[in-house]
Order: structure tokens, then sequence, then C-alpha cells
């Protein structure tokens, strides 16, 4: 990993479109990349339709959409062990469904439906497969922080070397939660028990402030300085370059125990939430430039320029995520809502 | 029995839980090296080594957020706050997600965590550092709100707080901690919910708890010199409440004072006083007292930090007007 020093200079400030192309390169494992290509295009689809349910009034309250920043989530969680755990904030179904919990159980969550993955008690915002250990999707926009430099701590206060990955926006950056967790974060680092991979998933908006309206300094990774924590700034559209740094951050991370962290240029195509029809923040032809490095065609082209893709792969993709989501939201339509029992259940523990 | 202070007992819970459960940790400001501001954590540092007793930067936010974290991992993490008054600035996490990690997950994880230290007024700490912040935890659902009175019911319900499955807001009182009492040894713990009866009468019902359960007691003695025997209930607990002893108790004596160390509006008074209102309504024979803290900020100059406290003149006041033998105050109820 780069030196907290050495992490890449302030790009111009419109984020994703000056990130640095990566080179072609071989491709390792052609399943798996054509594997993870089908979960991005599942993920889109998916939230294309969460958008759908909103507007039909299936889904309530809140809804935010990872749209355009699927390589970011993907590349990180393809690294990650089975048994390493993580946490995001509230912008979480991909991330739910990329570590493999079932689409119809998601969409019955965003639903309220009682076979949702928190049993319809979370909503969108959070999501939970501990099982899977995604350990939470959190609405206070930097309050999970602390809770994953616990986590890591406890992992490793535990044996073994599991690790704890923290997304985390770039709006967050700016809370006080994240100030205090990086420092512990860094001070438990040195005695190697705080094994945390932050990824910051830069997509240039703080809900509509933009970042150089909202952080003093825009280089994000540079913030992780103050802490003594390495980080290095990535193109977060392009997924072989988010999973190689995720491979590398990975490794540093579990073989010692200090925390390591990542800062992601990406772009989200939707509005910040569902109530946020009309984007006054940013232009159309902005959305639309950043729709020109779509995470999802750039990986598209690289499987075709490598031979693995073509027209009708492409197709059969698109066909088999639509098949999917439409299964998911039969399911999430077909279940049942939580009981009236469940209104007090899970507030204390049974025995407490 | 031995005899313990509120303060050995406590730290002596500690030992036992650390020696017991590998699982429990403690975090908190100078907790290690300058051996805890009430000397809590005296010599754990030594005894268990910096992975188990942290000490933490200065960012309550941080470390009660980070054992959270832990706690949803399994670790059994008893948190030090230096004073009721700092966790303010972790109230976020408190609320937000210790207190609601289990619902909103769908009962996926639990948030095994006891955040302990002093709450209430000491002696010209001032306007910052006097504040009794129980009503505003015990408002919270997925929180236990504990404030033991004595070094016995410290012990056993530290012993239930650590052992349990949900956050645990443990209140105990700077000007508690020298005092004295007999504890019982091997493994005591109080569960929560359960009120106890410290002094029997049929003439009024006093309901306290933490420190004004003493004060609730001198009042009972000098009422008694004068013919009226109250009744006092610890509380020990006031989430859960043991709303059953104090509705029997008040059913009895058709009388009742509550009293509490906090400011009177919205106050776990008002709370307790709506429960008997509505449980004990038919059998009231006076409408129920509260004997609070005044309604300001902790004033510096000690006479009128003394003005802004109950005590025992006032309980006696207080009871003595729900028997008719002393007037209501002009202008209404205006004591504690």
């Amino acid at each position: 990993m780069a030196e907290p020093s050495r992490h890449e200079p302030a790009s111009t400030g419109d984020g994703a479109g000056t990130a640095v192309a990566t080179p072609p390169r071989q491709i390792r494992d052609p399943d798996d990349a054509l594997a993870w290509y089908r979960r991005m295009v599942v993920a889109r689809r998916f939230e294309e339709e969460t958008e759908r349910a909103f507007r039909r009034g299936k889904i309530g309250g809140y809804l935010h959409v990872y749209s355009g920043q699927e390589a970011v989530a993907a590349g990180f969680l393809a690294e990650m062990r089975d048994d390493d755990i993580f946490f995001t904030a509230y912008r979480d179904h991909a991330h739910a469904l990329f570590r493999g919990s079932p689409p119809g159980a998601v969409m019955a969550e965003l639903f309220g439906k009682a076979t949702g993955v928190a049993r319809g008690k979370g909503g969108s915002m959070h999501l939970f497969d501990v099982p899977r250990g995604f350990y939470g999707g959190y609405g206070i926009v930097g309050g999970h922080i602390p809770l994953a430099v616990g986590a890591a701590y406890a992992l490793r206060y535990q044996g073994g070397d599991r690790v704890c990955l923290c997304f985390m926006g770039d709006g967050a950056i700016n809370s006080g939660g994240f100030h205090e967790a990086m420092n512990m974060a860094g001070l438990w680092g040195q005695e190697g028990l705080c094994p945390l991979l932050v990824i910051v998933e830069n997509n240039q908006f703080a809900m509509g402030t933009p970042v150089a309206r909202s952080s003093a300094v825009t280089d994000l990774a540079s913030r992780f300085a103050a802490y003594g924590i390495p980080a290095e700034r990535i193109d977060g559209m392009d997924f072989f370059t988010v999973r190689a740094a995720a491979r590398r951050a990975i490794a540093a991370v579990r073989s010692s125990g200090r925390p390591v962290a990542i800062e992601a240029l990406t772009y989200r195509f939707a509005g910040h939430g569902a109530a946020d029809l009309f984007q006054p923040y940013r232009s159309r032809e902005d959305v639309e430039r950043a729709r020109g490095r779509d995470p999802i065609l750039i990986l598209e082209r690289r499987l075709r320029e490598a031979g693995l893709l073509d027209d009708a792969a492409v197709a059969a993709a698109a066909a088999e995520a639509e098949a999917i989501v439409a299964d998911a939201v039969r399911f999430a339509e077909e279940s049942p809502a939580p009981p009236a029992e469940a209104l007090h259940t899970d507030v204390y523990g049974a025995d407490a | 029995m031995p005899e313990l202070s509120y303060r050995d007992a406590i730290r002596a819970t500690l030992i036992e839980e650390m020696d017991r459960d590998p699982a429990v940790v403690l975090l908190g400001e100078d907790i290690g090296a300058y051996q805890g501001t009430f000397r809590i954590t005296a010599d754990l540092l030594g005894r268990y080594g910096p992975t188990r007793v942290i000490d933490t930067p200065i960012s309550e936010l941080g470390f009660v957020g980070a054992a959270i974290g832990m706690a949803m991992l399994g670790l059994r993490p008893v948190v030090e706050m230096m004073t009721w008054n700092f966790s303010l600035l972790a109230f976020d996490q408190i609320v937000n997600n210790a207190a609601k990690l289990r619902y909103f997950s769908g009962g996926q994880v639990e948030v095994p965590l006891v955040i302990r230290g002093p709450n209430g007024a000491g002696v010209q700490l001032s306007a910052q550092h006097s504040q009794s912040l129980e009503a505003i935890y015990a408002h919270v659902p997925g929180l236990y709100v504990v404030a033991p009175a004595t070094p016995a019911e410290a012990r056993g319900l530290l012993r239930t707080a650590i052992r349990g499955r949900d956050p645990v807001i443990f209140l105990e009182h700077a000007a508690l901690y020298a005092s004295k009492g007999e504890v019982p040894d091997g493994d005591s713990a109080l569960p929560f919910g359960r009120a106890e009866v410290v002094r029997g009468g049929d003439h009024v019902t006093v309901v306290a708890y933490s420190r004004m359960v003493g004060v609730a007691l001198e009042a009972a003695e000098r009422l008694a010199a004068d013919g009226i025997e109250a009744e006092v209930i610890n509380l020990r607990t006031l989430r859960p409440l043991d709303v059953a002893t104090v509705l029997a108790s008040v059913r009895r004596t058709h009388r009742a004072v509550v009293v509490q160390e906090q400011w009177r509006l919205f106050g776990a008074a008002a709370e307790i006083a709506a429960t008997i209102a509505e449980g004990a309504f038919d059998l009231l024979d006076a409408p129920v007292e509260r004997v609070t803290g005044e309604d300001v900020p902790m004033p510096y100059a000690r006479n009128l930090e003394l003005l802004a406290l109950p005590d025992a003149d006032d309980v006696v006041r207080a009871a003595r007007r729900t028997l008719y033998r002393e007037p209501a105050p002009a202008g209404g109820r205006a004591d504690g």
C-alpha cells in the first residue's frame, strides 16, 4: 500500500470522469469476471425496479439506489473471504446482493414483508445478513464507522485473521464519528488490533452538496494521513482496478492487523434518494457525461475485448437479470406482512 | 458477608466478571494508567493488560460506537463514562445504534454493552458536570436503566448488566462511592425490574432511587418521630420499572411521594406519578407529590447548589402534605 503521504494528487474535481483509464490487462479468472458482470447487471436492474416499486407505492420511506457505483461494492466484496464482515451506510441494496443475500429477501425487506432480510423491521436503510457477514446498513451518516472499528478490534481480539470492511460515503468524511473512529483505528492498528479496510465511495455529492463545497480538502484519501492510515485514491468505475486495489488492501490489512483506506471515485446516476426528483444541484449534462463511464459498460467492454462476451451473452445477462428481479418482486409481493406480534419482538433479548 | 464501599463493590464485580469471562473488556477515558477518575478501575490495567483495559482518546462518540461494534461481534464491553454528562457526545450512538440494533436488524444482532459512571450532582461541579440524565435514557426502548443505591445493589445489578444481552445504562452516584454496606458473597446477581421495600410503613409511600433512597430514609426517620410511618421503595431500575411493587404499596397507603434529584419537568417522577394515577387513582387520598431538583442549570455557589437539590426536609414536607398536615405552598407545589 502507498504510505499516507503518497496517495495520488487531487483530481480536478469532477471525479470519476478524470480518473486515469486502466490499460488492458489479462483477465485472470474469466468465469469469475463474467459472474461479477452478471451480478452487476442484476444489481442495476434491481435498483431500476426498486425505483419503479417506490413510484407504485410498494416501497415506503426513503430509497437510495446504487446505480452508477456498482464496481465499487462489487470489486471489494469480490475479494472478501466468506468469514470476513462488512458495514455500510444506507445505500446498501447492491452490497447485500453482491454478498449473496437472496434478491427476493432483499426486495421483500424493501416491501416491508416478514420474509425480508431484517423481517421487515429495517427497510431499505437497514439491510442485514449476519450469516453472510453483513453487519448492516445504517441511516445516520458516519454513525456506523465507529462500530466497524470496534468490530475489527473484536475480530482480532478473538483470534484469527478475519477482516472488517467499512464502506462510507464522501459526505460521512466530515462527521465527527469518522474522525474519532479513524483516530482509534490508527491507535489500535499500532498494536495490530484493527484489521479494518475503509472504503470511501466518493460519488461526488453529500446529498446535493458537491465535495468541493463540503470538504475543505477535496482529496479525501489525504484525510487519513492525520491518523497514520495508509490511503490511496482509485478509479471506482473500473471493476478490475477496484478489485486489484481491494486484493492488495485486504491482504495488507489481514496480515498486519492495521487499517488501510481507499477512496474510490465514482458517480451516482440516480438522485440522492427517491425524493430527489429534480436534482437542482447538477445538470442533466453532468449525469450524461458520467454515464459515459458507466461501470457496467466499462466492464462489458473489457470482457468483449478479451473475447469473453458477445452480443448474445450480453442479451442473455440482461434476460437473466430481468428474470431474477421479476422473481424477487413476485416473492416480495406475495410474501406476508409481519404479524402484529412482531411489533414487540426484538426490543430486548428473550431472557434478559 | 463482607462490608464494602460502593466503589469497591463495583470494582470487585468488574474483576469477578473479567476473571469469569474473557469476552469482558473495559473501555474509557483514563481508566488504565490514571486508574480511573473515581478509582473504580484501580490496578486493572496491570491485572488484565491494555488489550482488555483500553484507555481511549477523549472521543465519547467514537469509543461508545466502537464498544457497540465489539458487542455486536460477541464481546461484552463495559464502558466507563467519566461522568454521564459526557454521554451526550455519544447520545446518537446509544440511542440510534445500541438501543435499536436488535430491532432493525430483525433480531440478527445484539448489543451486550454496559455503560457505567457517575450520574447526578457532586459538590460545586456547576452546570455542565452535575446533571441527572436518567429520564432521557429511560425514555428509549431497547435500553435498560439501572441506578443502584447501595454497595450490594451495585454489585448485584452490575453482574446482571454484564451478563445480559442488551445495552445497560448503569447510573452510579459520585456521592455514594464512599458509602459502605454489606455485600453478599458469591454469585449474587440482582434481577432488573425488581424494586425493594427498604422500610415498611402504612401512612405514605415514598418512591426513590440512587442517592435519593438515603434521603428518603432520613425523611422517614424524622416522619416516624412525628408518628408518620412512611414506606420507602427503592426502585433499583427505572427501565424496567417495577410498577407492581409501587402500586401494591400505594393501594395500601393511599398516598405517594416520588423523589428524584433531576429536574422536575418530564422527569422520572412524572412517569411514576402518572403510573400511580393510572393504576391506583380510586385509592389515592391525596395528589401524588413530586420532590425534585430545581428547574435551573446547576449553580456553582454552594448555598445555591444546596437550594437546587432536594433534601430530607423537602421529602418530609411533601409527605406531610399528602396527609394534610402541611399547607400547600403559596403559588402551587414548587418544592424541590
